[in-house]
């Protein structure tokens, strides 16, 4: 076995980032002659088994277990570990999700592995794997090698493939025993709660004025908000500003808030953090204003203005309301 | 109750970083240094839990060279009952299996019942850590907490899922969490806690007490991300940048 890709169930469907893994495994296996197979974990996988049969895939191990549901890091941990001493796979892919970035780095101890997260894409150099990923919140980029001889296991960052560019196929399933005691997990969920119920929905918006760290306090939030009446837009911010108790996370874009594809995106303030950017980089138009000339923000940005935000948007404001 | 921190150190969000010579990370000496974002909720988050059960102890941990003393100063300013540095020649490994070796080196003896870490840290973002020291000791573990709640024997968290999503986690102790920013509101130091900071136990680990072999995963190149998006920056006094902008939302987004 080449590369394994650890699958992830969304509420019963396969997660996107799943198959984006997927694709990313599958373009890798293509150029490098490689075999790609995939691991579906819980117990009720039928679901996720046929999705994945109709792909490109050589192998799909699925493992059914009392223990492996509901999710639970120790017993996902110890199913991953199993799996890859027994079938040896050069490479174990994972989309960047919140579950793999609870239970993954518990693999890597277990296995005694590096686990190189986040990554946004990867490039084959001579027999080196090099894995590019965002360092320093986006201000930077990073080259990352593995310096393990075994197996090396990688999540990747939403986007980092087009999950339309997945290749079907067939794929032959195999049962793969676990052995778990309910000693080994150390830990019981309760069901999943939303938070907020009936919070905005800023996915179909058309206009979004977002704020970040940049407002400096509460009481410039009204500037934006000025701003966002008078474009007839939606409100909404960056993580800092939701930790800080200004706005309700509701209005938060970024990985764990929403994603947004507006025709305009005013950021306002915004440093543009990868956690951010993944949130609100299908935008199609972006306008950025900070003061820092060097914010990653930038980089995405169809118009950039380097200055304060609090000089620049009032004036704003005032020339649309004329 | 007996709470380690693992706080790091990490150039500020408004600090210079200039890419070092040989292109492995930024030079040191243009960065200016804080306490990294998440840590500072993580330690919080220890001290109300021991003010909660009126007794106990919070330990301030971090790895690095001489300059993070000054980090762990500050938590014990803000109230932290003694401090732990892993001393380092350079800046540390940015390998956290190996990281997390060193630190279960010295950390093992300590026999925490909670270790609470960062979500992830502002440098290099790995987010793992916490989570494999936690494994490598043989605790239970939880990621990406906004929630606590300490009962008997049992720590529970609430846990953040992914698009508004919540869970609450019962762990067994001992646990080592990692935690999300944004689930409470660090304190600042007093100026009494910055004077009885100094009095406090800082215990100096040489690295010759944590080293570990190889790393196994490293930095083989760090650079200025460049993208293929033209970005016209509009520049000039706010009068200019307001007429240039009203004239894109007019004529290019054709959104006035």
């Amino acid at each position: 076995m080449d590369i394994l890709v650890v699958l992830e169930s969304s509420n019963g469907s396969l997660h996107r980032m799943s198959r984006e893994a997927i694709v990313g495994a599958q373009s890798l296996a293509d150029e490098n002659g490689l075999s790609v197979s995939a691991l579906v974990i819980g117990i009720d996988t039928e679901p996720l088994v046929s999705t994945v049969s109709g792909m490109n895939l050589d192998e799909v191990l699925v493992t059914n277990h009392d223990l492996l549901s509901p999710y639970n890091a120790d017993g996902f941990a110890e199913c991953v570990k199993q799996v890859v001493e027994k079938e040896n796979p050069s490479l174990v892919f994972v989309g960047h999700t919140y579950q793999t970035r609870d239970y993954f780095p518990k693999v890597s101890a277990r296995l005694d592995k590096p686990f190189i997260p986040d990554v946004i894409s990867m490039v084959k150099e001579g027999d080196t794997f090099v894995y590019t990923k965002t360092v320093y919140n986006g201000k930077l980029g990073s080259n990352v090698v593995s310096k393990d001889s075994g197996c090396t296991l990688i999540s990747f960052q939403a986007a980092a493939f087009s999950e339309e560019n997945i290749v079907s196929g067939t794929a032959s399933t195999r049962s793969f025993d676990i052995e778990l005691e309910p000693s080994q997990v150390r830990s019981s969920a309760e069901a999943p709660i939303q938070e907020e119920a009936g919070g905005i929905d800023l996915s179909s918006a058309e206009l979004i004025v977002s704020v970040g760290r940049g407002i400096e306090k509460e009481d410039n939030l009204q500037i934006a908000k000025d701003l966002a009446t008078a474009l007839n837009g939606e409100l909404a911010s960056s993580r800092p500003v939701v930790d800080a108790g200004w706005l309700p996370s509701s209005h938060q874009v970024g990985s764990s808030g929403q994603s947004v594809s507006p025709n305009l995106y005013i950021a306002l303030g915004i440093s543009g953090a990868i956690q951010h950017v993944v949130g609100m980089k299908g935008s199609k138009n972006i306008i950025a204003i900070n003061k820092d000339a060097d914010a990653p923000i930038f980089e995405i940005a169809d118009y950039g203005i380097v200055g304060n935000v609090l000089d620049i948007v009032p004036k704003l404001t005032e020339a649309i309301n004329g | 109750m007996k709470i380690g921190v693992l706080i790091k150190q990490v150039p500020g969000a408004e600090s210079a970083l200039p890419i070092n010579d040989n292109e492995t990370g930024i030079q040191e000496d243009q960065a200016s240094f804080l306490m990294n974002e998440s840590d500072s909720y993580a330690l919080e988050e220890a001290q109300k839990i021991i003010e909660l059960q009126g007794n106990g102890e919070v330990v301030a941990i971090s790895l690095g060279p001489d300059r993070v003393q000054k980090i762990i100063r500050e938590a014990l300013a803000k109230g932290a009952d003694r401090g732990i540095h892993l001393q380092t020649e350079s800046k540390g490994l940015t390998d956290p299996l190996s990281l997390a070796k060193q630190f279960a080196k010295v950390l093992e003896s300590e026999q925490f019942d909670l270790i609470f870490s960062g979500l992830q840290s502002d440098d290099s973002g790995m987010g793992q850590t916490g989570i494999i020291l936690g494994e490598l000791l043989n605790m239970s573990t939880a990621s990406l907490v906004v929630g606590t709640e300490l009962n008997d024997n049992t720590l529970k968290v609430k846990r953040e899922l992914e698009a508004g999503w919540s869970q609450w986690v019962t762990l067994t102790l001992p646990a080592s969490i990692s935690i999300q920013s944004g689930l409470n509101q660090p304190r600042y130091p007093s100026l009494k806690g910055i004077m009885g900071a100094k009095k406090k136990e800082l215990t100096i680990f040489p690295e010759s007490d944590f080293m570990v072999d190889g790393e196994k995963q490293s930095i083989q190149k760090m650079f200025i991300p460049k993208t293929d998006k033209k970005t016209e920056m509009i520049e000039g006094e706010p009068d200019a940048v307001v007429a240039r902008l009203v004239d894109v939302l007019k004529n290019e987004v054709k959104v006035l």
